[in-house]
């Protein structure tokens, strides 16, 4: 029964919750990944774009962004390399607030970072209540080294889809491979199949 | 906080690629033409892969990903890699 050893007392390759992804382990602390240097993002010029396949775009400066409708959301997050945090509070704009009213027929997105980073995932995994842009962690502004002023959040894949200091999706007619999917990583990333790397 | 490391950080990781040592081989950085060998590069291992970039201008130089039975190396980063070799 849950709760009377201790997590940890059999060490990490005993961890057995029904949140727990095959091949993952849990931990306390938050880990900070990064591939870069950590983009020190200015509010004052700080936007976010979401741009269609027919050239149409929508933008929100940080004033316009933090006006939207927020939800408060808890969920577990299973990064690649083996960790995995349950139950981490965000506040964040859903990405379906962000769709709203935009017209397109495109069936993929790719995100874009400052710094340069990259990443894609089907326009599907970005709405139904699935993804948010989070400004939020914890109950406090989220820090720059968890992404900062603003990050993609895609709990149901991967945590690399969910991209550190976001600041836009071009949604696409085309699949187009992010930073980690050009390199080996899985190009969809579903934590429950182990999806982690690409099968060639 | 992740603190980024130097090129050696990544010489066995590359030395299980190549059979020479590539922590001294000379590159160019494709982004800004700046030279200098790979220990020197900035190194980021604490992420799904290994990055490394240009000391100068940050620019990716190269990304590893190793998986348990392949690896993937990206060098479009690089405009040259000069390896050292035994005298023909
Ligand atoms: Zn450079």
């Amino acid at each position: 029964m849950a709760g009377i050893v201790s997590p940890g007392f059999f060490g990490r390759r005993r961890d057995a919750s029904p949140r727990l992804p095959p091949g993952q382990y849990l931990v306390r602390d938050f880990p900070v990944l990064s591939a870069g240097p950590t983009p020190r993002v200015n509010l004052d010029t700080w936007e976010f774009r979401i741009a269609t396949e027919t050239g149409e775009k929508r933008t929100w400066d940080w004033p316009a962004f933090q006006a939207l409708p927020a939800d408060d959301v808890t969920v577990d997050l299973h990064c690649v390399t083996k960790w995995s945090k349950l139950a981490t509070s965000w506040r964040g704009v859903s990405v379906d607030t962000l769709l709203d009213g935009i017209e397109t027929d495109a069936e993929y997105a790719l995100v874009h970072a400052f710094g340069g980073y990259t990443t894609n995932l089907p326009l599907a995994d970005l709405r139904g209540g699935k993804a948010w842009v989070a400004y939020g962690y914890d109950g406090a502004d989220l820090t720059p080294e968890h992404g900062g002023p603003a990050r993609l959040l895609v709990p149901h894949l991967y945590l690399w889809k969910s991209a550190k200091w976001v600041r836009g999706i071009d949604l696409r007619r085309t699949d187009e491979r992010g930073f980690w999917e050009q390199l080996g990583y899985h190009n969809y990333g579903d934590p429950w199949l182990e999806q982690r790397y690409s099968a060639d | 906080m992740s603190v980024p490391l130097d090129g050696n950080a990544i010489a066995g990781a590359l030395g299980e690629l190549f059979a020479v040592d590539v922590s001294v081989a000379r590159l160019e950085c494709g982004g800004c033409g700046m030279e200098g060998v790979v220990a020197e590069v900035v190194v980021y291992i604490d992420a799904p892969g290994v990055v490394a970039r240009c000391r100068a201008c940050d620019n990716v130089l190269f990304r590893l990903v190793r998986a348990p039975d392949r690896a993937w190396l990206d060098l479009r980063g690089v405009a040259y890699l000069r390896l050292r070799t035994t005298s023909t």
